[in-house]
């Protein structure tokens, strides 16, 4: 079978070689040519020179930090300060310090910058109050001076007991008893995904300096210019000048940098206001894992109508999300989550019910996917499980219910062009000999008896040492923002002229890794006609730069791309016109002789994207990207451990502007998603993270990962002028569901929580009890350590004592973010008390 | 303390408390920022050095250890550039940047310096051997692929 | 920045000993728990510090008299690189490279593993199963620990706060067989959830096992042996009946708990599953 997408193109795969060579591709007007400039910030990046926040240096500068929670709900009664400490060299800022609105300007103005006294502590690790001193000494000493006086309040813990809604939605079409009544099978099943942190390598950071204006510059690690401006603007009663945003590199963002950092930016702000001098923000990563935003756990519930050929009659889901203490951008995850939860499928009759609670826990926000993830983790999973219940293939349902050309999804979109559904299965299905592996997993299975042995006895091993599974998912990605939000943000994107004959991009889209800084200009000099590096990009600051929108929803490339291939093309017809020659011989003489000249592009609506937002009806995306994948695992027969041995991905992104970049893209989303489907675990008790440390969050190291072969396929998106359709996201969908698959395939039992742990694997095999559910209360236990000296007597005598074995590297103590406790009951592995200290 | 140390070649004296972190003080009593801080409990490598020929994670080493002691960071791989604009690459940056093994840079210069005491001790462009060799660097943004490919390609062809 | 405890750097093996002695000292090696500890809070800093990291003294692998000998500073890449560990001690080997990756084995001591008694530390089943002697002194005098008696309760060890651990020593016996499990929840820089060492001789040329050891650790507040396991082994030859019996004995004989990292549940089975694997390895069935 022939599948061509409109028009037939795939990107070569990208070897070393390629890139250095250049190819010159086809030159399409209006399309950049696919070659691979090196990354434009990469020399300083590579030699050490590259300054991120935590690298700035600011004379004088102070350091902040923050007095938080450490209960899940509770009334603040009081902010104490110990009189015997000497605060004459330390600032303290609380909730009265605020000049402007106690409000984190977001969505819903419901999340304060600091809790005021007689308020309502709504998460543990909620700021309360801002310590800042000339160094770390003090700082740390008066941490300790500080005692908050709270009386606690009974948390909401579980978002299905919630019934505080901060979102919810619903999206029908057809008639769901019909559907129901004509199929041959109906199959339901639940699905959950725990938190899962962004793990960004450089921490949040921030630093505020006043300027001379009575405004504040932040110079920090972010993704959103501007929405740390407004923020800022908000709480500090400042003008559009006085406040100004300066991003400093940036070590990786994933969403975890998209609204959070709005709130650091106040407090540091709030700081150097009081100390009238810079102040230092700078998270370590104990108070970073703890204290910010998070994927939103999720319960997914799909019961589903399906013909015995596999075709989809009838899809009802509820998807429940927990969004945490605050609203922050829930609403919009969960509108993208309702929209994605069907998977990439055609199916006549649908209801979705969407709805995302509060609970007592750190507030959840922006992770690569925003929803998606978590929803198509379920509908891939039970599309999987219905394929095996009526004996199809996975690749063959697949194919039979995979959108195309001219299609209708739920809200009542018809998916005119650029649709690759069906081209991204069957080159991940290929280049990954699916059923060929399947067929010899299969037999593996066979002559290993199945895992029926491990019920019978659970402690016998098998001869074999471990199973071998492939796995499939295909996904869809609506690329940009959610319905009218684009048009909302009417984003800007500029290019300057200079006298001197710079060309120079502004935008507030901010490099983070995924190549910003090099593709802008790799676009802006196609459609100039001049060589790459003639094209400079302005560093992004709010007193230079329009906005831009945020950097997130794989928006970047796409929309903000598109506005400076406009830009250009204006600017290009205008100096053409003014001089009769091209643009890449006149413009310098032109500019010298004319003066600067600033281009500006404001977003247009695409022609033909109608959302209703009221009714949930129509265009819910302009485009969606598609994305297959493939993976083998290992599964350890004894131990259930899951080894992810290789990863074949194929993603649809439009158009590729930089192939290395975008496989850069592919294959880090790629291995987010293997993390969050195996070893990405995130326990809560009381309202408080427990894996908090990187020794307790485990991430996948260079050992864990797959190999991963990635292969871009390009489905235009004729609205964009290089028609390109967003990379960054679309690969996080389909890892995850891809993984578990395979581990049913390799020992037959699905597991149904994220993450697919040994344990959750062990237990389903009948092998150990089940653990506790993802992203809920109760999940891990903790426990007391033996302390006193009947025990060690009874220790030494019989060396294994019953019941308690407590955490080797336990999470902090009760009061981790105010300094360490000063009772001395910790003991130190010498055996001497830290308390007793004889001189 | 007083501490001398040679950081890439050069001569450094100090007088610093003895359980100053040897990160402390190359990136404050030295200036030298390029390696980094990412968690401060020796788990992600972003701090790697090669201390006395070895690579450790500088959050882990009081400096009253490294007194005497030869210390490599990211700042001194390539030589200093000679006034002029450019930023000199020795061959394995330039890999990396030619493959595109650093996406946001923060997990790179810690990972620089373990490819550089792999390919120093005789690595060769087996992928599992690398892979071990940076076992002790996380990776966010890259999946290691590109990574990977990149120590490979400075280590040179399979012996 | 964390807290800098002050600290002395002692040149000999003598100084340190009349340092720790005129007051307590927190010692450092190769800093890979301590610093972790101080920079992360998780409790009050020391005191005062003392430096082992100069005394050459405490280097130093050899081999005299069937006693296998290692300086409490070894580094485990020192471990994993020396002929003598992997000729004589290759489960030591094992263990060490299953520890952090390059940057923590290149400083991380075996010295440090034992006196911080961790309840996971993965050498230490290593130890016990190999009848280890610690070595430990000070101004006082030397004397020598069996394993055994070392772990005595959680990050408890019999150290008195003018003592250093010294050196280690392994006897080695013939037709010894060591095996050594780490099961942990990535496969670099990982917290075991089950870690095992489990020795014995073949000496009657009949198969069956003699002098069985069965140490873990992670399943209790120290790591542990697990005796009733090891009566079911000794005099046993390693057939299915033997594994099976092992292996419920095991899960029966530990209390594991559920807790950051894995449950009671699983390290229970898990530790039952992989000395399960061993027995039947061994036996070749």
């Amino acid at each position: 079978m022939t599948i061509r997408t409109e028009p037939p193109r795939v990107a070569r795969p990208t070897s070393t070689e390629a890139a250095l060579l250049v190819p010159p591709g086809e030159v399409v007007p209006g399309r950049a040519r696919i070659r691979s400039p090196l990354r434009r910030e990469g020399p300083q990046k590579l030699t050490g020179e590259a300054k991120y926040a935590d690298d700035l240096v600011f004379p004088g500068a102070w350091y902040g930090a923050t007095i938080r929670s450490t209960e899940a709900r509770a009334r603040l009664v009081a902010i104490e300060r110990d009189l015997a400490f000497d605060w004459s060299h330390v600032v303290v800022a609380t909730a009265q310090d605020i000049p402007g609105d106690n409000i984190v300007s977001l969505i819903s103005d419901d999340q304060p910058v600091l809790v005021p006294v007689d308020g309502e502590i709504r998460h543990h690790a909620e700021p309360l109050a801002l310590l800042a001193a000339p160094d770390r000494a003090t700082l740390r000493a008066a941490k300790s001076a500080i005692t908050v006086r709270t009386e606690p309040l009974p948390p909401v813990l579980d978002p299905l007991d919630s019934d505080h809604v901060f979102a919810h939605y619903e999206i029908a079409t057809g008639d769901l008893d019909a559907g129901f009544a004509a199929a041959d099978l109906v199959l339901e099943g639940t699905y959950r995904v725990g938190h899962q942190e962004q793990l960004y390598i450089e921490n949040n950071a921030m630093i505020a300096v006043p300027r001379d204006d009575g405004g504040v510059a932040v110079h920090g690690s972010l993704q959103c210019p501007y929405y740390v401006h407004k923020a800022l603007k908000r709480a500090m009663r400042l003008s559009d000048t006085q406040a100004q945003v300066v991003q400093a590199e940036t070590g990786g963002g994933f969403g975890g940098k998209e609204e959070y950092p709005s709130i650091i930016a106040i407090h540091a702000a709030l700081l150097a206001r009081k100390c009238g001098r810079p102040v230092r923000m700078i998270y370590d990563r104990h108070e970073d894992i703890v204290a910010t935003t998070k994927r939103h756990p999720a319960v997914v519930t799909h019961r589903t109508g399906v013909r015995r050929d596999g075709t989809l009659v009838a899809q009802d889901i509820e998807v429940v999300m927990d969004g945490g203490a605050y609203c922050t951008l829930t609403p919009v995850v969960l509108s993208r989550g309702a929209l994605h939860s069907g998977g990439p499928y055609r199916c006549p009759n649908v209801r979705i019910r969407a709805r995302a609670t509060r609970t007592n826990t750190p507030p959840n926000g922006a992770f690569r996917g925003f929803g998606a993830p978590q929803v198509q983790f379920a509908a891939e999973t039970h599309l999987n499980r219905i394929a095996e219940a009526l004996g199809l293939s996975p690749l063959e349902i697949r194919r039979r219910n995979v959108y195309r050309l001219d299609d209708t999804t739920p809200t009542g979109q018809v998916l005119r062009e650029s649709v690759a559904g069906e081209e991204v299965l069957e080159r991940a299905a290929e280049a990954s000999e699916f059923e060929r592996e399947r067929d010899r997993t299969a037999r593996a299975r066979v002559e290993r008896q199945g895992s029926g042995a491990l019920a019978a006895a659970p402690l016998a091993t098998h001869r074999e040492r471990r199973a071998s599974g492939i796995g499939l998912a295909l996904a869809w990605h609506g690329a940009g923002f959610t319905g009218s939000g684009e048009v909302k943000l009417a984003s800007v994107a500029s290019i300057e002229l200079t006298s001197a004959g710079a060309i120079r991009i502004l935008t507030a889209s901010t490099e983070m890794g995924q190549g910003t800084k090099t593709i802008f200009p790799q676009l802006v000099a196609d459609a100039l006609g001049v060589a790459y590096e003639a094209v400079e990009i302005a560093p992004q600051d709010t007193a230079f730069v329009p906005d831009s929108g945020p950097t997130v929803a794989s928006r970047t490339a796409m929309v903000v791309g598109g506005l400076l291939i406009q830009a250009a093309r204006r600017l290009r017809q205008r100096v053409e016109a003014a001089t009769g020659g091209t643009f890449a011989d006149t413009y310098a003489r032109w500019a010298s002789a004319h003066g600067p000249i600033r281009v500006d592009q404001r977003f247009e609506p695409y022609p033909g994207v109608h959302f209703d937002d009221e009714t949930y009806q129509g265009d819910a995306y302009p485009a969606y990207g598609w994305a297959a994948c493939t993976a083998r695992v290992d599964v350890d027969l004894d131990t259930g451990e899951v080894l992810v041995r290789d990863v074949v991905a194929v993603d649809d992104i439009g158009t590729v502007i930089h192939p290395v970049l975008a496989e850069g893209q592919v294959e880090g989303g790629t291995l987010q998603a293997i993390g969050y489907a195996t070893i990405e675990e995130m326990k809560l008790r009381d309202g408080r993270y427990l894996n908090d440390r990187l020794a307790t969050y485990l991430i996948p190291t260079a050992l864990d990962a797959p190999r991963i072969s990635t292969i871009l396929v390009e489905a235009p998106f004729s609205g964009a002028p290089h028609g390109a359709k967003g990379a960054g996201e679309l690969p996080m969908d389909v890892g995850a569901p891809a993984v578990v698959a395979a581990i049913h395939d390799a020992v037959g039992v699905w597991i149904h929580d994220l993450p697919a742990t040994p344990e959750r694997i062990l237990a389903a095999l009948g092998a150990a009890a089940r653990p506790a559910e993802p992203g809920r209360e109760g999940a891990g236990t903790a426990a007391e350590a033996p302390t006193d000296a009947a025990d060690t007597e009874r220790a030494v005598r019989e060396p294994i004592i019953g019941g308690t074995d407590p955490r080797p590297d336990a999470p902090t103590d009760p009061l981790p973010l105010r300094g360490p406790r000063n009772d001395g009951e910790a003991q130190w592995p010498s055996g001497e008390r830290a308390s007793e200290d004889p001189a | 303390m007083n501490i001398r140390m040679l950081v890439n070649g050069e001569p450094a004296e100090l007088d610093v408390p003895g359980m100053r972190r040897l990160l402390d003080v190359l990136r404050e009593d030295l200036g030298l920022t390029g390696t980094k801080e990412g968690c401060g409990e020796g788990e992600c490598g972003a701090c790697t050095v090669i201390l006395d020929g070895q690579v450790v994670d500088a959050c882990l080493v009081p400096i009253s250890q490294a007194d005497g002691s030869t210390v490599r960071t990211v700042e001194g791989l390539a030589g200093r550039p000679s006034g002029g604009q450019e930023l000199k690459l020795d061959e394995l940056q330039r890999a990396f940047l030619e493959t595109g093994g650093a996406q946001c840079g923060i997990c790179t210069p810690g990972m620089l310096m373990a490819a550089r005491s792999y390919i120093d001790a005789g690595g060769g462009p087996d992928q599992d051997a690398i892979r071990e060799a940076i076992a002790g660097n996380l990776c966010r943004c890259t999946g290691y692929t590109k990574i990977i490919e990149a120590i490979a390609l400075a280590a040179g062809p399979a012996a | 920045m964390p807290v800098e405890p002050p600290v002395e750097v002692p040149r000999s093996l003598g100084e340190a000993f009349a340092l720790i002695s005129s007051a307590p000292h927190r010692p450092v090696a190769g800093g890979t728990d301590l610093m972790v500890q101080i920079a992360g809070e998780l409790a009050p800093p020391p005191d005062r510090v003392v430096d082992l990291w100069r005394l050459d003294e405490l280097r130093g692998i050899g081999l005299d008299g069937g006693v296998l000998t290692l300086g409490a500073l070894t580094t485990y890449t020192q471990i994993r690189r020396s002929v003598l560990c992997r000729e004589h001690v290759p489960a030591l080997v094992d263990a060490a490279a299953t520890i952090g990756a390059a940057q923590i084995q290149n400083r991380g001591t075996l010295g440090g593993n034992i006196a911080n008694a961790s309840p996971a530390g993965d050498t230490l089943p290593v130890l016990l199963a190999t009848d280890a002697q610690i070595v430990v002194g000070g101004t006082r005098g030397e004397r020598s620990i069996p394993a055994g008696e070392f772990w005595v309760a959680y990050r408890r060890t019999p150290l008195a706060p003018d003592e250093l651990v010294l050196r280690i020593r392994i006897p080695l016996v013939g037709g010894r067989a060591v095996r050594f499990r780490k099961v942990g929840t990535r496969r670099a820089q990982a917290i075991s959830k089950v870690v095992m060492a489990v020795a014995w001789r073949e000496a009657g040329g009949d198969g069956r096992w003699s002098d069985v050891r069965v140490a873990l650790g992670s399943v209790a507040a120290t790591p542990i042996r697990a005796p009733a396991t090891e009566r079911v082994l000794e005099r046993a030859r390693p057939t299915p009946e033997t594994a099976d019996r092992a292996a419920e004995t095991l899960a029966a004989e530990i209390e594991p708990i559920d807790d950051v990292r894995s449950t009671a549940d699983y390290r229970r089975t898990v530790a039952g599953r992989i000395l399960h694997r061993m027995i039947r390895d061994a036996g070749g069935w």
